[in-house]
C-alpha cells in the first residue's frame, strides 16, 4: 500500500508526515508526530480523550483519517502552555484537583479551551453539556467544571485589563 | 484501501461508480470511522467529498436551505436563518452525539447511515426536505425519507451519492420541534422520537401539518392520521387528544434492550403531542 503525504500545522508548527489510508488522526499524532497528549479511550468517539481542535472544531481524533489533515489547522494538548507558562486551564487543574489518573486530561483541557474560545463566559450547564463527550472516571465532574468556570473567569478578567 | 478527495462531484461519482470492490463516502466520518475500526466493513476506497467546495456550503434557494453533504451539525447549529426557520431541525442535531461529534457530523450522513433512530431525520422529513442524488446517469431529487431502504441500508444505487439536501422556506406561522425519549439527558440514542412541523393561518386554524416518529419502525414513520386529526382544527383539546391517539397507532416498533412494543407505542403518542404542543407555540410566535 502507497503512503500519503500530508502537510499540516500542528499547534503552529508546519508538520509533514506520511501515513497509510487507514490510519487515524490520532495514530498520526501519537505514532508518527511524537505527540502522545491526544490519549485513546474507546477509539470510536465515546470518550473523548483524544480531542482536539481541527480548523477551529472540537473533534475526536480518532474519528479523523490522519490524510484528512492536509492543509488542516490542528491544536493539541501540547500546544496549550506557553513555553513554561501553564495555560489558565491547566493552572486551574491542578489547583482545583481536577485529575486524578490523568489520562481523560488533555482531552478535557482542550475541549474546555475550545468551548472558552467559542464562550469566553459560559454557564455551569453550558460547560456540562460542553464536556458531556469528554468521560472521567476518577473525579467525577465537579472539580473539573469547577476548574473551567474559574479559569474562564480569570481569562476573562486577564483580556479584560489587557 | 485507497483515499480520494476529489475536487469536483463528478469526479467522485466516477471515482465510486468505477471502483470494483467495496467504495465508501467520508463526510464527517463520525459513523464510518467507527466502522472501520470494529471491521464491519473493510472498503477498497474511501472517497472524502470534502475538497469540493460546495459539500461544505449552505446556501440560500429559493427562500430555502441547500445544504452541503459534508456541512457539520457544529456549522448548521450557528447558522440564525435555518435556526430561525426550523428550530425543530436544530433540536434534533443538538442531540447527535457530543460537541467532538457534531464538529464532524452531517445531515447527509445521518440520513445516509440509515438508522431509524437518526435524530436529525424525523425533522428533515417533517420539513418537506428533499436529498440531490448524483450518479453516473446525473442528479435527481427524492424526499429524503426515500433515502433509508432499512436499518443500515439506502436506496441509492452504484456509483451514487447525496450532494446536498434541500430544506424548503418555511411558510408563514409555521412551527417545528423534535423531542426524543432517552433513559439519559445526553449522549443516548433514541428510543421513540417525534419531529414535528405545523403551519397556521391567520385565526389560528391548522393548515397543514406533518408529523413523523422515529425508532419505531425499519424506516422513519410519517404519521399521516395525526396530521389530519388536527388540520383544519384549532388545535385544541379534542384535536390533540385524537391527533396523539393515531400517533400512538401509527407506531410499530419492535420490542429490544432499550424499550418494549407496548412502551414505544404509548410514547410515540405521548412525545407527538408534545411536540405539537410546543410547535403550535413557535407557530403562534411568529
Amino acid at each position: 500500500m502507497s503512503k500519503i503525504t500530508v502537510s499540516a500545522t500542528v499547534n503552529g508548527d508546519a508538520a509533514d508526515f506520511v501515513c497509510d489510508a487507514t490510519e487515524t488522526l490520532l495514530d498520526v499524532l501519537r505514532d508518527r508526530l511524537g505527540l502522545t497528549g491526544a490519549k485513546e479511550g474507546c477509539g470510536t468517539g465515546d470518550c473523548g480523550a483524544c480531542s482536539v481542535i481541527l480548523n477551529d472544531r472540537l473533534v475526536c481524533a480518532c474519528l479523523v483519517l490522519g490524510a484528512e489533515a492536509q492543509g488542516a489547522k490542528i491544536e493539541t494538548v501540547e500546544g496549550l502552555a506557553n513555553g513554561e507558562t501553564l495555560h489558565p486551564l491547566q493552572r486551574k487543574f491542578i489547583e482545583h484537583a481536577a485529575l486524578q489518573c490523568g489520562v481523560c486530561t488533555p482531552g478535557f483541557l482542550v475541549a474546555a479551551k475550545s468551548l472558552i474560545d467559542h464562550n469566553p463566559d459560559p454557564t455551569e450547564e453550558q460547560v456540562r453539556y460542553w464536556l458531556a463527550g469528554n468521560l472521567c472516571r476518577c473525579t467525577g465532574y465537579d472539580k473539573i467544571v469547577r476548574a473551567v468556570l474559574d479559569a474562564a473567569a480569570e481569562m476573562r478578567e486577564a483580556n479584560h485589563a489587557a | 484501501m485507497r483515499y480520494e478527495t476529489p475536487a469536483t462531484i463528478e469526479a467522485a461519482v466516477g471515482l465510486i461508480a468505477a471502483e470494483t470492490g467495496i467504495a465508501r463516502v467520508l463526510s464527517g466520518g463520525t459513523d464510518l470511522l467507527v466502522q472501520l475500526k470494529a471491521g464491519m466493513i473493510e472498503p477498497d476506497l474511501v472517497v472524502d467529498l470534502k475538497r469540493i467546495a460546495a459539500t461544505r456550503e449552505i446556501t440560500a434557494e429559493a427562500g430555502g436551505f441547500r445544504i452541503g453533504s459534508a456541512v457539520s451539525a457544529a456549522s448548521l447549529r450557528e447558522h440564525k436563518a435555518l435556526r430561525a426557520a426550523w428550530p425543530g431541525i436544530i433540536e434534533g442535531l443538538k442531540l447527535i452525539g457530543s460537541t467532538q461529534v457534531q464538529g464532524r457530523a452531517t445531515l447527509t450522513g445521518n440520513l445516509c447511515n440509515a438508522s431509524p433512530a437518526a435524530d436529525s431525520v424525523p425533522c428533515l422529513v417533517a420539513a418537506g426536505a428533499s436529498a440531490r442524488i448524483v450518479g453516473p446517469s446525473g442528479k435527481r431529487d427524492i424526499p429524503v425519507q426515500d433515502v433509508p431502504a432499512g436499518p443500515g441500508r439506502t436506496n441509492l444505487a452504484k456509483g451514487e451519492l447525496v450532494e446536498s439536501i434541500f430544506i424548503p422556506a418555511a411558510a408563514a406561522h409555521t412551527g417545528s420541534c423534535y423531542l426524543r425519549f432517552t433513559p439519559r439527558t445526553e449522549m443516548d440514542i433514541a428510543v421513540v422520537s417525534a419531529g414535528v412541523s405545523v403551519t397556521l393561518d391567520a385565526s389560528g386554524t391548522c393548515t397543514a401539518a406533518c408529523i413523523v416518529l422515529g425508532a419505531v419502525a425499519a424506516r422513519v414513520t410519517i404519521a399521516e392520521e395525526a396530521a389530519k386529526a388536527i388540520i383544519g382544527t384549532k388545535v385544541d383539546e379534542a384535536a390533540l387528544a385524537k391527533m396523539q391517539a393515531a400517533a400512538s397507532a401509527a407506531a410499530t416498533p419492535i420490542d429490544d434492550k432499550r424499550g418494549t412494543k407496548e412502551f414505544r407505542i404509548e410514547v410515540a403518542g405521548v412525545l407527538a403531542r408534545r411536540a405539537v404542543e410546543k410547535a403550535l407555540e413557535r407557530a403562534r410566535g411568529k
